[in-house]
C-alpha cells in the first residue's frame, strides 16, 4: 500500500505549479467522518483541486449479496448508510415485496413510515452534531446526540437493536411493536420540538456560523441533477427530488408532508433543508402515531424466497438521498446480481465541483452539508 | 552575603515560587476548563480521580511527563526541540509583572503594559517554529495561520490597552491600580472603556488561539495544527502555555479595566491579603467568560478573522483612542 500511495504522490507532485502543493487529507483525518481520503491540491489556503480516493472500507456487499438469500441481504444493507438503516433494509424488502407481488398489511406500512421518519431525525440530529463540530463550535455534537438518544431508547426496545435495526424482513416486520412504542414516540416528538428551536439559537442564528456557510459550496440546480445529486444536497439546489413525494411507498401516499426546497444552493442551504426536514419528519410521525392500524405485523412468504426471473428496481428516500436497489434474478434463491445506488456516492462525486477555489475550511464545511457516510458510498 | 548574590537568591527563590505556583494553576484550569465544558455540553466532565477529579490533571500531568518524546525523522531537530520553551516561557515570564495584591507583586516595572505586550508577541515564535521544524504541512499550514492572526491581533490588544493608558498616564502596573482607588477604569472611561474592554477580550481570544479563533489547531480542518508532531511533554508545554496565556489575557483585563485587587467600593480594603483573592475571582469569570466563547461560537475563516480584525476592530479602535483622549481632555471621566 505504501508503494501504491508514493508513487501517486510523485506523478501528481510533477505536474504541480511551484506555488502548489499536494496535502492528503485522510484516510485518518478529524473532518472526513470515516475513511475517506481526499488527495487536496492547495495554494496557499485556497482549494484547487479535490480528488476523493475511496476503498477504504469496501466490504463488497454487493457481491456478497449474490450469495445469499433474500431474507440474509436485508442484514448486510444495514452496514452500508448505517444511520438509515431501517430504510436501506425497508428498500431491498420493498423490492422482494414487489416482485413477488405481496399484499403488504397496512400496520406494516404505517409503523414502517414512522421508522423511516425517526431514522431520519435520528441521522439529521447525529448530522447536526458533527456539522457543528466541523466548523468548531463543539457543544453541538452532545445537544445532537441527547435527542438522538431517545430515538434510539426507542428503537432498542422495539427492534432489539440501536443502530442496525433488523426490524424489516421480506413480507412485514420481524416482531409487532413495544406497547411503550407509540407513547414513547410521543414523548419525543414534545421533546424535541422543544429541542428544535435550541439548535437555531446554538447554531443556525449564530453570526459566525452564517458567515461562515453563505455563499459558499455553491451548487447550481442544473449541476445538481447532472451529477445525481439527492436528497437534502439536492433539494438545497431546488431540485425537487424526494421519493417519497415523487414515487410514495408504504404509508407516504397517506400523509401531507411539504418537500422542503431551498434554491440558493450553498451551505446554508443543504443546511436549512435538513432542519426544515426534520420538522416535516415530526409532522409525519404525528399523523401517524395515532392511526396505526390494526392488523397482521407480518405476512407469510416461503421459506426459501425465490424471486420471478426478471429485472426489479426499487427506490426509497434514505436520510442522505435516493437509495436504489436492482436486482437480476434468474429466479433461484439468490440475486444474480445486485447493485445499490448509493446516495452519498453520487454526492461525493461532487465534491470537487463545489469546493474549488473556497479555503480549506469551506472544503470542511462543504463536505459537511453533504452529510457523507463512508460506509454508504463504499459498500 | 553581599548585596548583588543575596538579590539574585531572592529572584531565583521569586521565580520557583513562581513557576510551581502557575504549573499548578495551569493544570487546574485546565481542569476548570473540562468541567465548564462538561457543564455546557451535558456531561459531567472528570469527576472520578480525587474529589471532585480535582487530582485528575495531576494524574494527565504523571502520565505526559511519563511519555516518550518522539520526533519525526526529516523534523529540524534543534528548532523543533527549542520551539515549546518559547512558548512557555514567555507565558510563564509575563506572570511575574501582575499585581496580585498591593504587596504581591514580583517585577513592578515602569513600562509594564508594553512589557506585557511584547512578551506576548514572542510567544508566537515558538509557534511559527513548531510548524515549521515540525516538517509536517498541516503544522505549517497551523503555524501560518497563527503568525497571521498574531501579528494582526497584536495591534488591537495593544491599542486598546493603549487607550486605557490615557487615563492613566502611566504604563506602570501598580500606577495604574494606585489610579482606580477612585473607581475601576471601566467605570471612570465609561462609553470608550468598555468599548476597549470588548476589543481587547475578542483580540486576547484571539492572541491566545482560542475558538472562535483556534485557527492554528483548527481541529476540524488541520488534526492538531501547528503541534501535530509533538507529543509527550513537549506537547504538555504547548497546551499548558495556552491555559497560562488564557490566564494572562484575563489577568490583564483585571489589572487595567476592573481595579486588580481592589475590592469592589472599597469594602474589604482595610484587610490586608484578601487583595489576592480579590484579584483571582475577578481573573476566573473573565477565564469563565473566554471559555463560554470556546464552547458556544464556531470557528472563523481565516479570511474572516482577518477582515474582523483590519475593517472593523482597528479602525474602532483607532477612533475610541482619539475619543478617549477627548474625553479625558475634556474631564468627561468618572471618578469618585
Amino acid at each position: 500500500m505504501g508503494i501504491q500511495i508514493n508513487k501517486m504522490d510523485t506523478t501528481i507532485t510533477n505536474n504541480f505549479k511551484s506555488e502548489e502543493y499536494f496535502i492528503n487529507m485522510g484516510p485518518q483525518h478529524p473532518a472526513t467522518h470515516g475513511v475517506l481520503r481526499l488527495l487536496l491540491t492547495i495554494d496557499g489556503e485556497i482549494i484547487k483541486k479535490v480528488e476523493p480516493d475511496l476503498g477504504y472500507i469496501h466490504r463488497s456487499i454487493e457481491k456478497m449479496c449474490e450469495r445469499d438469500s433474500y431474507q440474509q441481504i436485508v442484514h448486510l444493507t444495514d452496514r452500508m448508510d448505517y444511520l438509515s438503516s431501517h430504510i436501506n433494509n425497508e428498500a431491498v424488502c420493498l423490492t422482494v415485496e414487489n416482485a413477488l407481488q405481496l399484499e403488504i398489511p397496512d400496520r406494516v406500512k404505517v409503523i414502517r413510515t414512522i421508522i423511516d421518519e425517526l431514522t431520519r431525525i435520528a441521522s439529521h440530529t447525529l448530522w447536526w452534531g458533527v456539522m457543528g463540530m466541523d466548523v468548531g463550535a463543539l457543544t453541538t455534537y452532545f445537544y445532537g446526540f441527547r435527542d438522538r438518544e431517545m430515538i434510539n431508547d426507542i428503537f432498542e426496545e422495539t427492534c432489539g437493536a440501536r443502530l442496525t435495526m433488523n426490524y424489516n424482513i421480506p413480507g412485514g416486520l420481524m416482531y409487532d411493536i413495544h406497547p411503550n412504542f407509540v407513547k414513547r414516540t410521543k414523548e419525543f416528538i414534545a421533546h424535541f420540538k422543544t429541542k428544535l428551536p435550541e439548535y437555531d439559537t446554538l447554531l443556525s442564528g449564530n453570526i459566525i456560523f452564517q458567515k461562515r456557510m453563505k455563499g459558499i459550496g455553491i451548487l447550481s440546480k442544473e449541476d445538481a441533477i447532472s451529477f445525481g445529486a439527492s436528497g437534502p444536497v439536492g433539494r438545497g439546489s431546488g431540485y425537487s427530488c424526494d421519493v417519497r413525494k415523487h414515487h410514495p411507498y408504504s404509508a407516504f401516499d397517506k400523509v401531507t408532508f411539504n418537500e422542503v426546497l431551498k434554491t440558493e444552493g450553498d451551505t446554508f442551504a443543504r443546511y436549512q433543508v435538513r432542519i426544515l426536514e426534520m420538522w416535516e419528519s415530526l409532522s409525519i410521525i404525528e399523523q401517524l402515531i395515532d392511526n396505526i392500524p390494526d392488523g397482521e405485523y407480518k405476512v407469510a412468504t416461503n421459506a426459501v424466497i425465490k424471486l420471478p426471473e426478471g429485472e426489479y428496481y426499487e427506490k426509497v428516500e434514505t436520510a442522505r438521498g435516493e437509495l436504489g436497489v436492482y436486482i437480476i434474478s434468474t429466479g433461484t434463491k439468490n440475486p444474480y446480481r445486485m447493485k445499490f445506488r448509493s446516495p452519498g456516492f453520487s454526492n461525493l462525486s461532487l465534491l470537487n465541483h463545489i469546493a474549488v477555489g473556497g479555503k480549506i475550511g469551506d472544503l470542511v464545511a462543504t463536505m459537511a452539508t453533504l452529510d457523507l457516510v463512508i460506509p454508504d458510498i463504499d459498500r | 552575603m553581599p548585596e548583588a548574590i543575596a538579590s539574585i537568591v531572592e529572584m531565583v527563590l521569586i521565580a520557583v515560587v513562581y513557576l510551581a505556583i502557575f504549573a499548578v494553576a495551569g493544570l487546574y484550569l485546565v481542569l476548570l476548563e473540562r468541567r465548564v465544558a462538561a457543564w455546557f455540553q451535558l456531561r459531567l466532565g472528570p469527576n472520578r480521580v480525587g474529589y471532585q477529579g480535582l487530582l485528575q490533571t495531576m494524574a494527565d500531568a504523571l502520565k505526559l511527563v511519563s511519555k516518550e518524546l518522539t520526533v519525526t525523522i526529516k523534523a529540524d531537530k534543534f528548532l523543533y526541540n527549542l520551539a515549546p520553551y518559547f512558548v512557555i516561557v514567555t507565558a510563564l515570564m509575563a506572570l511575574s509583572l501582575f499585581p496580585f495584591s498591593k504587596e504581591f507583586q514580583a517585577f513592578d516595572i515602569n513600562i509594564g503594559i508594553f512589557f506585557l505586550t511584547s512578551i506576548s508577541s514572542i510567544g508566537v515564535i515558538g509557534i511559527l517554529l513548531a510548524g515549521w521544524s515540525s516538517n509536517n504541512k498541516f503544522s505549517l499550514i497551523g503555524a501560518m495561520r497563527s503568525g497571521v492572526q498574531t501579528i494582526s491581533y497584536e495591534l488591537s490588544v495593544g491599542l486598546s490597552l493603549l487607550t486605557m493608558v490615557v487615563m492613566t498616564g502611566s504604563l506602570q502596573l501598580s500606577q495604574i491600580v494606585e489610579v482606580q482607588k477612585s473607581g475601576w477604569l471601566i467605570v471612570q472611561g465609561h462609553i470608550p472603556a468598555m468599548i476597549a474592554f470588548c476589543i481587547f477580550m475578542i483580540a486576547g481570544t484571539a492572541e491566545t488561539n482560542r475558538a472562535p479563533f483556534d485557527l492554528v489547531e483548527a481541529e476540524s480542518e488541520l488534526g492538531a495544527g501547528f503541534h501535530t508532531e509533538y507529543s509527550g511533554m513537549k506537547f504538555a508545554y504547548f497546551f499548558l502555555a495556552e491555559f497560562i496565556n488564557m490566564f494572562i489575557i484575563a489577568a490583564i483585563a483585571t489589572t487595567v479595566f476592573f481595579g486588580a485587587y481592589l475590592s469592589p467600593f472599597g469594602i474589604t480594603e482595610s484587610i490586608p491579603l484578601l487583595g489576592v483573592f480579590w484579584f483571582l475571582a475577578k481573573t476566573l469569570v473573565l477565564v469563565f467568560l473566554m471559555m463560554w466563547f470556546r464552547w458556544t461560537f464556531p470557528r472563523l475563516r481565516i479570511d474572516q478573522l482577518l477582515v474582523l480584525e483590519w475593517k472593523y476592530l482597528l479602525p474602532l479602535n483607532l477612533m475610541n483612542l482619539v475619543l478617549m483622549a477627548l474625553m479625558v481632555l475634556l474631564g468627561l471621566t468618572i471618578k469618585f
